[in-house]
């Protein structure tokens, strides 16, 4: 459940926003996430629900998460490629020596606020 | 009201990172190299640890220390103190991985203990968790993934995650592997292409098998961040 650790970040990241802003509150964000990463979206929306609440300036905030598929870059030959999270040789020439460019993604895009008129 | 987007593209754990990278530059300047300990609870953490230290301080003169994490208890540090390996431990109270928080208050306490300069390598023996401890930089140099014969050869295809960020691989506890149905060419069939660049080892902590050979690579590889 490290969720709760990262939903504790984002929701930070959020208040800090608004405040600099000079917002009233927010009421988007939209996270990237990769693959690749061990976040269980499951967890992670429980515990969006349950610690957005604690806070007027977040309650009505909604998660979005735009997810990242894995792809990688091949020292060998320069190929770059898709890969599902198993598979991280490159298909081209069968090198293992390859680098992943996405999928570990673990990004705030940005946030929704609410400002006065 | 209006409504408007605020660009931030900002890593998530960025005050996670930024506290590794803090460690990291602490490391260098110390020249101590961090391992990173992942695995299931009961792979054999503690016993390739205490086998890992015994042949880096006689073998190769380099002196070590530990920095345990756990739920509860002081079982492990216990066990390092009595090797006489300075050790600290970190009591998560329920957070199934470290941080880079909780690894600043360690070294601090190392620091004030025994002194930084005067550790070669530190190893941090993370909770034992194959999800969570993946996504969190603690400043280390290294990190190893112990996977023991009875959990199986499937591991790797179930928990891609950890497998795939370790920078080598060691499959303990070599000696039982008779009695269980453990499928070698399986087991090397998967991490073949989820993480083709990490060498691989077998071993048993407890008998000494594989220990020299996996001691002999991680030596050469703390020359070389000194270098």
């Amino acid at each position: 459940m490290h969720e709760m650790g990262i939903v504790d970040g984002v929701l930070s990241t959020v208040r800090a926003t608004v405040q600099h802003e000079g917002a009233t509150r927010a009421v988007g964000v939209t996270l990237r996430i990769g693959d690749m990463t061990e976040v269980v979206r499951e967890s992670l929306d429980f515990a969006w629900e349950v610690l957005r609440e604690e806070d007027p300036q977040t309650a009505a905030c909604e998660l979005t998460v735009e997810e990242v598929h894995p792809h990688s870059v091949c020292r060998a030959c320069g190929n770059e490629f898709d890969h599902d999270v198993r598979h991280l040789r490159c298909p081209a020439c069968g090198s293992g020596d390859t680098r992943l460019v996405h999928g570990r993604d673990l990004d705030i895009v940005s946030v929704e606020i609410e400002t006065p008129d | 009201m209006s409504e408007r987007t605020v660009d931030i593209s900002t890593p998530i754990l960025s005050r996670n990172d930024r506290l590794a990278a803090e460690l990291r530059d602490r490391f260098r300047g110390s020249h101590t190299f961090v391992i990173n300990v992942l695995s299931s609870p009961g792979s054999g953490k503690t016993s390739t640890i205490l086998a890992t230290n015994e042949r880096l301080r006689d073998g190769h003169g380099l002196r070590c220390a530990v920095i345990e994490g756990d739920i509860a208890s002081d079982v492990d540090a216990v066990t390092m103190k009595e090797a006489g390996i300075p050790a600290v431990q970190i009591n998560t109270g329920g957070l199934c991985h470290l941080e880079g928080n909780m690894i600043r208050e360690a070294v601090d306490a190392l620091d004030a203990g025994v002194g930084l300069d005067a550790i070669d390598v530190i190893f941090i023996e993370n909770v034992g968790n194959l999800v969570c401890p993946v996504d969190f930089d603690l400043g280390e140099n290294l990190s190893v993934m112990i996977l023991s014969v009875p959990e199986g050869d499937d591991k790797p295809v179930k928990y891609p995650g950890i497998f795939q960020h370790a920078g080598a691989i060691l499959l303990n506890k070599i000696d039982v592997a008779p009695a269980f149905d453990f499928d070698q060419k399986a087991y090397n069939g998967t991490l073949d292409d989820l993480n083709p660049q990490a060498p691989r080892f077998s071993v048993s902590a407890t008998k000494g098998d594989g220990m020299d050979e996996w001691v002999t690579w991680l030596v050469d590889r703390i020359e070389a961040a000194r270098s």
